[in-house]
């Protein structure tokens, strides 16, 4: 890849992580608080995330043939199988004990948010059991 | 007002706006380099760089481990641009047994299912993918139900 696409990359993700700790996601509470029904504002978030996204992902490719530095605009697939809704009834168990998803576990190391060094350290467990029992 | 002070406690401004700046990151990723950012992947790809177990060694793994390493390093630096500018210092109070039980299921789950609450939340979504649609449905479901029994327990 390119080193520009790259800097592209780091920047989209600066903003992501900058964006996740604006809206309280990197602490736990607030994300127990909307499992448990006391305050609703996750649902801003992935909702207004989801939208933004959502025009750009359905407008952008009709109004430009490529990318701006790539060659061209990759899709998300998912697949209607046992593992994707399996593996998401898992996920969530796991969400709901320690309100860390993904992306906050890896920002919260920028916001010196120290105790999700543990849920990162234990997601990567996670992935690598998830891929060595996928290998054999 | 009333209803909105009750299932919004510390305001919706924040959210909103967190929840903006997010998917103008995913869309500024897009319109850049075409590529779709989830984050969950980012684990298993990276394993590929320690790992000689053939599923992490699939093309689609070795051929992005890369740039997802790049995007996941630039969340922290923009979470370290907030800390320092207008963020707080905090560090959470959910017991270690819950941060190392739950990571390690989020891990597990999230890779089997191939994606999490930004790659089947935010992407699948706005990709209006119905597989998507219904793991975003089912995990939120199963995390509530987790997170009441924790609370149960004794958990934060």
């Amino acid at each position: 890849m390119k080193t520009s696409s790259l800097a592209c990359v780091v920047l989209a993700g600066a903003l992501f992580g900058f964006g996740l700790s604006y809206a309280s996601m990197i602490k736990p509470e607030v994300v127990l608080s909307f499992l448990r029904f006391e305050d609703f504002g996750l649902l801003w978030v992935l909702g207004a995330a989801s939208f933004v996204t959502l025009l750009t992902y359905q407008l952008i490719p009709r109004l430009m043939g490529r990318p701006l530095l790539e060659a061209v605009f990759t899709k998300h697939s998912s697949e209607m199988n046992r593992n994707t809704l399996g593996g998401a009834a898992i996920f969530g168990i796991g969400w709901g004990i320690c309100g860390v998803c993904p992306g906050p576990a890896i920002a919260g190391l920028g916001a010196a948010n120290w105790p999700l060094a543990i849920t990162l350290a234990a997601i990567f467990a996670g992935a690598y059991v998830q891929g060595r029992v996928m290998s054999t | 007002m009333l209803l909105i002070d009750t299932l919004f406690p510390l305001g919706i401004t924040h959210y909103l706006v967190g929840g903006l700046l997010v998917g103008s990151a995913v869309s500024f990723l897009f319109v850049a380099t075409g590529l779709v950012g989830g984050m969950s992947t980012f684990f298993t790809t990276t394993l590929s760089y320690a790992s000689t177990w053939s599923y992490f060694n699939q093309e689609k793994y070795v051929t992005s481990r890369t740039w997802r390493l790049a995007y996941a390093a630039g969340l922290v630096i923009g979470a370290a641009a907030w800390f320092f500018t207008v963020g707080e210092s905090f560090q959470t109070s959910v017991s270690r047994w819950q941060l190392a039980l739950g990571g390690f299921i989020v891990g597990f789950g999230a890779r089997l299912s191939n994606g999490c609450t930004s790659g089947h939340g935010i992407c699948g979504l706005a990709s209006l993918q119905l597989p998507s649609l219904l793991a975003v449905l089912i995990f939120l479901a199963s995390a509530m139900v987790s997170a009441a029994l924790v609370k149960l327990l004794g958990g934060v």
